[in-house]
Order: structure tokens, then C-alpha cells, then sequence
């Protein structure tokens, strides 16, 4: 399978990259570690007319810690993040779910911040990104701006990145010494989960679900009940309020609610270890 | 569009008129007459088309060719040690069979072959985990598990030059 053919062009910079996008509009996409975009463009689900290729953008590939935050450039890979000290200290959710991603090949080339705007209901990161409760920091022509994990999100694969924009960076806050879980069910190693449940406990706790809505999704009335002390029980009567999970050969509506009950009680099983 | 690439591969510098959308596998395959690298599933999942991006392994159908400018590859046609002897790995699947009909062999051998450089002694847990983006149909794994054990307690393997 071979992409439609497209032109290409190399972001230096981050002001760089929002120049090209002005330059070449809507037509054109952002190149990362390309492992969602290149097997779309493969399948040609996907033809942009233009490929801003921001791979080697140095300044966006870094982790910080900055006060209360752990700040993470979007360009950074799952590799670096799976690998990084300061992540497993301070999330050690994010960095294991980094190391869940994909294969190890995978976790070479992919980014980040390339995981979160695909915004595929069945990743990963994004659930991560929910549960911490993370701020995505957008740039354009008009300067940054900040947006939740949970606004960030809109629809299957779209998020609040607008044409002319480029998400630059992750700020999560800091949950060190936290309970925290993963919960992935797959059928074989390297699959998307069928359905997956991160678990974020501590002072600021969140429970986010895999595959189990039209976009990566927040279980609010559940992360509501967990920051008030609720029974592991009355979290898992409402761990499936507003999902929408998809129908597909791997699992019925039914079955993957199911599930999700199921992996979130074993998350609490797990976190508390 | 085309692009012009300066890619070093197996130590050699390579520069071709290519087209912007050429995957690194093609590049290697078709422009270079390296046809140790497979495409297997061209999805990204089975991991047969595995070469080395600067010491790390990546799937190179996922790759365009253009995104790799002035960076090192290493394929299976450059595995072996400098004097022609097999590499350790290869050897180790030489001596435990860890093939069957060799599709996923250069794929598993360059996967290995990251693994080994930054953990010289995996546990067999830890070879499964590494190898988990490598499919193979055949062997049911046990013999690959083996041959990377095997190169992992041979490390300074030598058989004194080609074969």
C-alpha cells in the first residue's frame, strides 16, 4: 500500500510549523512519528494535498517538571516517556500507559502529543490525559492557549486543534505517591484495547475509558464519586453513565460494559497494592 | 513532489530522486536492492519489515523515507560483524532453529538485535515483551525465545570470518 502522492515540507520550528500550516491551509496535515497518520495516508483513508513534517522539531521534545506540573513537549516519544524518571515519579500512570502503546517499534517513532490529536476513542494516552486530569497548550497565529483534557476531546478522531494550530505541549499535574491502575484487555500484545480503564487516585482522582465511547472518555459521575469517598461498588454502578461504546466483531455493547465494570474493579484491586 | 535523500544505510551513504511518499521499505527494497527487509502485513503490526533508525528498531513501512534524511539504517544485509561472521543473534537463531519458512527472520533478528544493545541479558519475559510487534506463524516463539537467549550468552560470538 503505497500513500496518494502529496508534497512535503520540513517544520524547523514551532513558528515554523504555524507559518507552513497559514501557507498551505486546510488541505495540509502535520507529520509526527506518522504512526496513525502513515497507515491512514496507506489506506488512503486520509490524502492531505500536504505533509508539514514537524519530526524534527527539537524544541518540542522534552519532559520538565515546572512547580506542581510535569510538563511534556508534544513531540516527545512514548519511548522517552515510558523511560523517563521524572514521569515515573510524579505519573506513574502516564508512563506505563506510554509503555502499553503499540509494540516497542511503535513506541520508537510515535509522540505523544501525535496520540492526542489523533484522538482515537480505542488509544492509549488520551485515557491517561483524562484521568490526571492533563492540559493541552495549543499554538497559532494568535498566540497559545490552554484547554482541558476533557474539552479537548470532541468527536471521533477530532479534537479542539483548529486548522492553523499545532499542540505544542502536556501539562499534567503531579500525582506522586498516588494509587494508581491500567486496566487493558486485548487478545493478542500489540492490539488496541477492546476496552481499557485508567485509574487516577490521590488528591485530584479521575477514571477515564477506553473504546468505550465516540471519543476518548472521562466517567465523570464515577471520578466524582471516587473524590468523595464512594464504595468501590457505587463507582462501578455508575462507571458506564453516557458511554457509547461501539459495536464490532471483537465485542457487543453489552459485553464491553461489561468489561468496564469488570476492569475497573480490578483497577481499585490493583491501584491499592 | 520528489525529494532527494542522503540516508546512510549499512554504513553506506545513499542518495536517490525519490518521491515524497516513499515508505522507507520500498526505498530499501526497490531503490537499493536490499530485499532482506520484508513487507509483511504493510500495517505496521507484524513487524517483518523491522530495521535499525539510528540503533533502534522501527517498522520501516511506516516510515517515509523522507523522514529519515541524514540518519543511520541498518538492515540485515548489515547484521553481520565486520570480518563476515554472523552477528551473535544470527548465530543464535542459526543454532536453535529459530525459523521455520524465514519470513519474520530479518525482522526478529534486527528487533533481537536493539533488544541485546540495551539489555544484554533479558530475562525470557523480558525477549517476549521486545518481540511482541514481531509475528511469527511458524515457530510458536519457544525457538526464537532460545536463539536471543542463546546470542545474549554469547556475546563475543566469532566464527573467524564468512562462511
Amino acid at each position: 500500500m503505497i500513500p496518494a502522492q502529496f508534497d512535503y515540507v520540513e517544520a524547523t520550528s514551532v513558528a515554523d510549523a504555524i507559518r507552513l500550516l497559514a501557507e498551505h491551509g486546510d488541505e495540509a496535515k502535520l507529520l509526527a512519528g506518522g504512526h496513525s497518520l502513515i497507515p491512514l495516508m496507506k489506506l488512503r483513508l486520509v490524502t492531505p494535498a500536504t505533509l508539514i513534517d514537524v519530526t524534527h522539531i527539537k524544541e518540542l521534545s522534552y519532559i520538565k517538571e515546572d512547580g506542581n506540573n510535569i510538563v511534556i513537549g508534544a513531540l516527545t516519544r512514548h519511548r522517552d516517556i515510558e523511560q523517563s524518571e521524572l514521569v515515573k515519579k510524579h505519573l506513574p500512570l502516564v508512563a506505563h500507559v506510554a509503555g502499553e502503546v503499540g509494540d516497542p517499534q511503535v513506541r520508537n517513532r510515535g509522540t505523544l502529543g501525535g496520540s492526542l490529536v489523533h484522538g482515537d476513542p480505542a488509544a492509549d494516552l488520551p485515557a491517561a490525559a483524562l484521568a490526571t486530569g492533563a492540559t493541552m497548550v495549543i499554538a497559532g497565529q494568535n498566540g497559545e492557549r490552554r484547554v482541558s483534557a476533557q474539552e479537548f476531546f470532541i468527536d471521533f478522531l477530532e479534537t479542539d486543534v483548529q486548522p492553523g494550530e499545532i499542540l505544542t505541549a502536556i501539562e499534567f499535574p503531579k500525582h506522586t505517591d498516588a494509587g494508581w491502575a491500567y486496566e487493558k484487555f486485548v487478545r493478542r500484545a500489540m492490539d488496541y484495547a477492546i476496552v481499557g480503564v485508567a485509574l487516577q487516585l490521590g488528591a485530584k482522582p479521575g477514571v477515564a475509558l477506553v473504546n468505550m465511547s465516540n471519543k476518548p472518555h472521562l466517567a465523570q459521575s464515577a471520578s466524582q464519586a471516587i473524590s468523595k469517598g464512594a464504595a468501590i461498588a457505587d463507582v462501578l454502578a455508575v462507571i458506564n453513565d453516557n458511554t457509547n461504546p461501539p459495536e464490532d466483531l471483537n465485542a457487543t455493547v453489552e459485553y464491553r460494559e461489561h468489561l468496564a465494570r469488570v476492569l475497573t474493579q480490578r483497577a481499585f484491586a490493583t491501584a491499592s497494592k | 513532489m520528489t525529494i532527494r535523500t542522503a540516508i546512510t544505510v549499512n554504513g553506506k551513504e545513499t542518495s536517490r530522486e525519490v518521491e515524497a511518499r516513499t515508505l522507507l521499505v520500498h526505498y530499501l527494497r526497490e531503490e537499493l536492492s536490499l530485499t532482506g527487509t520484508h513487507v509483511g502485513c504493510d500495517t505496521s503490526n507484524c513487524g517483518a519489515c523491522t530495521v535499525l533508525l539510528d540503533g533502534e528498531a522501527v517498522k520501516s513501512c511506516t516510515v517515509l523515507a523522507a523522514q529519515v534524511h541524514d540518519c543511520n539504517i541498518t538492515t540485515i544485509e548489515g547484521a553481520a560483524q565486520a570480518d563476515g561472521s554472523f552477528s551473535p543473534v544470527q548465530e543464535g537463531f542459526r543454532q536453535e532453529h529459530g525459523l521455520q519458512c524465514g519470513y519474520c527472520t530479518p525482522g526478529m533478528i534486527m528487533a533481537s538485535t536493539a533488544l541485546l544493545s540495551e539489555n544484554p541479558n533479558p530475562s525470557e519475559e523480558e525477549i517476549r515483551h521486545a518481540l511482541e510487534g514481531n509475528l511469527c506463524r511458524c515457530t510458536g516463539y519457544e525457538m526464537i525465545v532460545n536463539a536471543v537467549r542463546w546470542a545474549a550468552e554469547h556475546p563475543n560470538f566469532t566464527s573467524g570470518g564468512a562462511k
